[in-house]
This record gives C-alpha cells, sequence and structure tokens, in this order.
C-alpha cells in the first residue's frame, strides 16, 4: 500500500508487523531487545526518517512474524510511544499501543552497583511503581530507577 | 520461596505487626522458654555485626534452640568464590530457618527466594534491617502505651539511613506526625516524603535539632563523616546533631530518646543517666522482638 502523501522511504510488506514512531537513538536497542538479530525472517530497518510526530523516528518492519504483547512490551521502557501495526495482505488490520507490563523481567540492569543482581548471576525483575512516568522498583535490592537512569541488559 | 520469610517491614500487615508485638510482650514476660527445641537456627553473618548477631543469638539459645553459622564471611567458601546461592542451598540441607546478614542490597530477598526454608533478613547492605524496625515498634508501643497518634522527631542521617526509612514505612499504619531533623546533604530522600503525602502523613523538616517540646519519640541517628563530599560540611554540622542532657529539659515526661545503636557523639553521654534516654533497653527489647519473628517464621506461634 502506497501511502502518496508521505512518501514511501521503506518498502512495504505483505505480513507482518511494523513497529514505527521509535525514537532514533532507541531504535537499536529495540532491535536488541526482540532479539531480532536471531531471526531468519526479512527485516527492514530504517533509522532518523521524517516523522510529522516527533521529528525523526526510527521504523522496523518484520516480515511473516508476529509477536506476542509480553513479548513486545518489553520496548515499552525505552519507546513507550512507538505503535504497533500488524499487516495482513498489505493492509494494517490491527494498530497497538506499546503497554508498560506491572513487572519487567531480565530486560533491564539494577542501577545501584551494590545490587545482589549486578554481583551474583541473578536474573534482574522490576515493578513498575509509576507507569505514566516509566519508574520502576528493584524487586532485590528495592531501589526506585526512573526512565532516564534505566540500563537495558 | 518461603512464604514465612521476613526480608522486608513491608512483607508485614499491620495486623501481622501487631500480632508480632504482642508476642514479644508475652517473650519479655516470659523469655525462656522451649519453643525451638530440637530446631537448628543458622546465622549467615557475611560482614561482622556483633550487636545484631548476639541479639539473634541470644533470643534463639533462650528458647533452647541450637545456632550453627559463621561471623564472617572470609572464613567460609565464598572467600573460595562460592556464589550467595550455593552457600544458601547448602544450609537450606542443614537448619530449619537461615538469618542472614549481607554486605549487598536485596542479598536477603535472593536468598529467601533460593532456600526452600523461611529466611530471616538480618540486614542487607543499606536496604533493609526489617528486626530492627519491629524492636523500635516494640520500644515505642512499650513506652508509649499505643503506636497511634504520635510525634515522632527523626535526627541525623535520614538520607542514607535504613532504619529511619523502615520506621516510616512501619508507623505510616498508625498516624504518626514527622519531623525530620537533618544537614542539607543528609535530608529524608522525595520517595518517602512523597509516600508520607500520599499516605496523608503530616511531616515537617528542620536544619537544627531545637524545638523537640511536642516530641513523643526523638529517634536519633549517627551522621556518619564518610558520607559528606565536604569535610568542612561535615565539621560545621556535627555539633548540632549531638543530643545534651540540658536539651531535654522541656520535653515531655513520657518522651524517649531511641537509637539504634552504635552511638558515637551524636548523644552526649550525659543523657544516658536521664530516665528519658531509652536505646539500651531498646536493644534488650531486640531479644524479644526477634523471638517473636524466629518462631513465626518457623510456625511455631
Amino acid at each position: 500500500m502506497l501511502d502518496k502523501k508521505k512518501g514511501l522511504v521503506v518498502v512495504a510488506i505483505e505480513n507482518g508487523t511494523v513497529i514505527d514512531q521509535i525514537p532514533p537513538d532507541k531504535l537499536f536497542k529495540v532491535v536488541s531487545i526482540l532479539n531480532l538479530d536471531t531471526l531468519d525472517c526479512q527485516i527492514t530497518v530504517g533509522n532518523n526518517l521524517k516523522s510529522n510526530k516527533i521529528g525523526t523516528k526510527g521504523i522496523i518492519k518484520i516480515t511473516g512474524k508476529y509477536f506476542e504483547p509480553s513479548v513486545i512490551n518489553k520496548i515499552a521502557l525505552i519507546a513507550p510511544n512507538a505503535k504497533l501495526n500488524i499487516i495482513k495482505d498489505y493492509q494494517v488490520i490491527e494498530k497497538r499501543n506499546i503497554d508498560i507490563p506491572d513487572e519487567i523481567n531480565n530486560i533491564i540492569r539494577c542501577a545501584n552497583p551494590k545490587c545482589i543482581t549486578n554481583n551474583e548471576p541473578v536474573e534482574t525483575l522490576f515493578h513498575v511503581i509509576d507507569k505514566e512516568n516509566v519508574k520502576v522498583k528493584c524487586h532485590y535490592c528495592e531501589r526506585s530507577i526512573s526512565q532516564e537512569s534505566i540500563i537495558m541488559k | 520461596m518461603n512464604k514465612r520469610s521476613f526480608v522486608s517491614i513491608t512483607d508485614y500487615s499491620k495486623e501481622k505487626m501487631l500480632k508480632i508485638l504482642d508476642y514479644a510482650a508475652e517473650f519479655e514476660a516470659n523469655p525462656n522458654r522451649d519453643t525451638l527445641a530440637n530446631k537448628v537456627v543458622a546465622t549467615l553473618f557475611f560482614e561482622p555485626s556483633t550487636r545484631t548477631k548476639l541479639s539473634f543469638e541470644t533470643a534463639i539459645n533462650r528458647l533452647g534452640g541450637k545456632v550453627i553459622g559463621f561471623s564472617d564471611a572470609s572464613t567460609t567458601s565464598s572467600s573460595k568464590g562460592e556464589s550467595l546461592k550455593d552457600t544458601i542451598v547448602m544450609v537450606s540441607n542443614y537448619a530449619d530457618l537461615i538469618v542472614i546478614r549481607h554486605p549487598l542490597d536485596g542479598a536477603a530477598r535472593y536468598a529467601s527466594e533460593v532456600a526452600d526454608i523461611p529466611v530471616i533478613n538480618a540486614g542487607d547492605g543499606s536496604n533493609q534491617h526489617p528486626t530492627q524496625t519491629m524492636l523500635d515498634l516494640y520500644s515505642i508501643k512499650k513506652t508509649q502505651g499505643t503506636l497511634e497518634n504520635l510525634n515522632i522527631v527523626m535526627v541525623g542521617d535520614l538520607k542514607y539511613g535504613r532504619t529511619v526509612h523502615s520506621l516510616l514505612m512501619a508507623m505510616s499504619h498508625f498516624n504518626p506526625s514527622f519531623t525530620f531533623i537533618a544537614p542539607d546533604e543528609l535530608k529524608m530522600p522525595d520517595e518517602y516524603k512523597q509516600f508520607c503525602y500520599e499516605k496523608g502523613i503530616k511531616y515537617h523538616e528542620e536544619s537544627e535539632l531545637k524545638d523537640i517540646s511536642n516530641a513523643d519519640i526523638l529517634y536519633m541517628t549517627r551522621v556518619q563523616k564518610e558520607r559528606f563530599q565536604d569535610i568542612i560540611e561535615y565539621e560545621k554540622v556535627k555539633n548540632i546533631y549531638t543530643l545534651r542532657n540540658k536539651m531535654l529539659d522541656n520535653t515531655k515526661p513520657t518522651m524517649r530518646v531511641l537509637h539504634p545503636l552504635p552511638r558515637v557523639n551524636e548523644i552526649d553521654t550525659d543523657v544516658d543517666a536521664n530516665e528519658k534516654a531509652y536505646y539500651f533497653k531498646q536493644a534488650k527489647n531486640g531479644v524479644f522482638a526477634r523471638q517473636a519473628i524466629i518462631c513465626d517464621a518457623l510456625g511455631l506461634i
């Protein structure tokens, strides 16, 4: 489907998932969190594209692949305003926002160097205590971490 | 994970706290029992803390239990690189209950998840020390007759002091009013003030220890030199936060001075003889509070 007004920079896909409106500096983090480098399907990645909404944006198109909400929500911490489009037969059949989950399992690292998770091979776990401002609390050391201090594993 | 573990003060509901305090009073009335006969408790102190270890071991011994453990990680396999998980799993095979003290934040929560026996946190880094909070509550209830509607004045290092943070959380169930007295560098963190605000708890902040006439509890903490980036700032404040006997003149007759100990120079020794000085009795109360906490963790009360 060609959208003449915007001009198509990245080629449309027949079936699959499009993750749009990703902040450019977060694009490759999203690639890594979703483990896209391990998939063997066709993936198109575009970055620093013009966006009417956020200035410049990144976009990822993954052919023939659909994600469970629990998987896609992993990117909520770094790109909470990204948009998810489910494509079938070149049509957007569903648009989804990213929902921040209640718990974040083993995706981010605790910012506290004295936390047990930074000193023993422990899977990290964070409870989301403020979804609006993206604030999380370490299940182990109980330290609160705000969005700007979040470090990906 | 064992559900009877006590890792963080928020693991206890208000009802549970009150129940533990009632049992602590019973243990104070009759501390020597055989409730823990045939029980083995492991006290795993990965960093030294003589006071806390003696308090726990007194509690266990007075209940007829046996103690295994260590008081310094350098004598254990962790110095050979053994993981905390392996140590905990191994000890779980031997003991009925683990009491753990560890220099890393969150170590006790992690231990409680890998152990199949209950775990009591005796201090994990700068995070939590919930049995201290329970003995603080017990001391407050015992001296004031109630936990409700009290004026609690917290003094000293309110930024890093885990005991004041846990006490604040615990007291939030009982409609307190707080006064936070601290130097600029060591003020109560915003997240705890926000917590008070959300719970509708009155608090105000001061930078000098002067008007304490309304206080029911004066909770003193140590202002540590190493917390200051600028040593001149420390020299400026260190004496402002020293409590002296004459400062207690115009305080309520029922007011009591608490301190988690060890005390250095934030309470002058001339306060010790004042009947309002309660910090040594407070430490004694720790044995009874811990007796109640241990028996609860083992499902014996």
